[in-house]
């Protein structure tokens, strides 16, 4: 491992569930990153979507204030947006909706791109709006890393696609590359 | 793309909000508020720190501005139905033990989750002898509270969480339509009074049974989290309960200890003693 990261950032919508399992399910238990993983959800269902993204790994639900701590896999909670301090603490802001979104992936996206600089990954998924484009190429902007699964292989193109138009430096990825990538550069 | 701002600029200009017009935000997440404040620079078409300051010593509309934008004032009515589904089945019928009720909605909004509230108290026979006081910090949400008004698109997200908040009657008794608005029935809210109360420079005002807090502490830092907690201890009657939002904690608070935990998921404390 190159260990050139110390936050990973996940963001997807429409189908992307089904390739965020293989991702989570690919990463190995020493990885020492934390992953800051945002999904598009119902904003006053009851849900356990932290247990079906993975069987294999625990994922937290942060509440506020919390540590952000290493080695673990965490959820951004319904409908609030995540953002993380600068004392690496998470905070939770339960403002307007960000890109029609509550969580917005832009916003946390931005949020690690403040605090981790060139030591932030950020990865989106398929989806069917571009939430997350602006907040990968804030990712890019900060010195970081910012990779899209290729709309090619994504069942909503739409949020990858806009990530690649706004920011030329983002890296059109397989799900296995993404995969490779995470395990190799971290 | 996106344009920064420096902490000694952050700390200038809450020091000139502080100083000259009362609000401390000293003790705010800085997260979200300066995440806020460069929005309200775009949205005012700033080109400078140096603008927003020189505005903020000299024209206090702009400040009254500043508040509005910069203050969170998202809200809804049973936000998290099951927290309020959690209030009527095991917090209302302790409270019913108590001649006169009296409730604090602290950092209340626009009132949404206070009009719930009458809701709940009215379904459990409580309301006639409840006093709800509602604050908040921002006078023009309070100015919207006291209408009673609220957008028409939103009731149908609303009535799914009464449902799911265990309500069982037909929500629309609750409220008036007229073209795109509603007017929450007058019963419901003459037992509720609205007034200005700023959390961090703001004390004690009155003694409760009941004190809801939801979704505010987020914007707090730790240190100020603890200060406003120790402001609901003494505000609280003995054995009275304390309601924060389902993803805020006490926990890294000291003076957590002086409060049980009633219902751990749904964030619902009781002071001890």
């Amino acid at each position: 491992m190159n260990n050139r990261f110390d936050a990973i950032a996940i963001g997807g919508s429409a189908g992307s569930l089904a390739v965020l399992t293989d991702i989570l399910d690919s990463l190995p238990h020493q990885l020492r990153p934390p992953v800051v993983i945002v999904l598009h959800r119902l904003r006053n269902v009851q849900s356990e979507m932290g247990r079906l993204l993975s069987t294999k790994r625990k994922i937290v639900e942060p509440e506020d204030k919390e540590p952000v701590k290493e080695h673990c896999i965490y959820l951004a909670p319904q409908n609030y947006h995540l953002l993380i301090e600068t004392e690496r603490t998470f905070m939770l802001d339960y403002s307007e909706l960000v890109n029609y979104s509550r969580p917005s992936i832009d916003m946390t996206f931005s949020s690690i791109a403040d605090v981790y600089g060139e030591r932030a990954l950020g990865i989106l998924l398929s989806g069917a709006n571009k939430d997350g484009a602006e907040g990968l190429c804030q990712i890019i902007a900060a010195g970081g890393t910012g990779l899209v699964q290729d709309p090619r292989t994504a069942a909503f193109e739409a949020m990858p696609q806009s990530a690649l138009e706004m920011c030329a430096a983002v890296k059109p990825l397989s799900i296995e590359d993404i995969k490779k990538f995470i395990i190799g550069e971290t | 793309m996106k344009e920064e701002l420096s902490n000694v600029d952050f700390l200038d200009i809450i020091n000139i909000v502080r100083l000259q017009y009362g609000y401390d935000f000293t003790g705010y997440a800085q997260a979200s508020i300066k995440r806020r404040l460069l929005r309200f620079m775009g949205h005012m078409r700033l080109t400078s720190v140096f603008e927003l300051k020189h505005r903020l010593v000299n024209d206090q509309d702009f400040f009254a501005r500043l508040v509005q934008y910069i203050t969170v004032n998202v809200t809804e009515m049973f936000r998290d139905p099951l927290f309020y589904k959690t209030l009527r089945e095991q917090v209302l019928p302790k409270l019913a033990a108590y001649p006169n009720i009296k409730i604090w909605h602290a950092g209340c909004s626009t009132g949404e989750e206070v009009f719930s509230m009458a809701i709940l108290l009215h379904e459990a026979g409580l309301l006639s002898r409840t006093k709800i006081y509602a604050t908040d910090l921002n006078p023009s949400n309070l100015d919207k509270a006291m209408t009673g008004i609220l957008a028409l698109d939103n009731m149908k997200d609303f009535t799914q969480n009464y449902i799911q908040s265990g309500g069982l009657a037909d929500f629309s008794n609750y409220y008036t339509a007229r073209y795109d608005n509603v007017l929450i029935k007058k019963e419901l809210r003459q037992q509720i009074v609205f007034f200005q109360h700023n959390l961090v420079t703001d004390k004690v005002f009155n003694e409760f049974q009941l004190i809801c807090c939801r979704n505010v502490f987020i914007y707090f830092n730790r240190d100020l989290q603890n200060t406003v907690l120790q402001l609901f201890y003494d505000s609280l009657s003995p054995r009275g309960y304390l309601g924060m939002g389902i993803k805020e904690t006490m926990r890294f608070a000291d003076i957590h200890t002086r409060f049980e935990v009633v219902h751990a998921q749904h964030k619902i404390y009781r002071r001890k003693e």
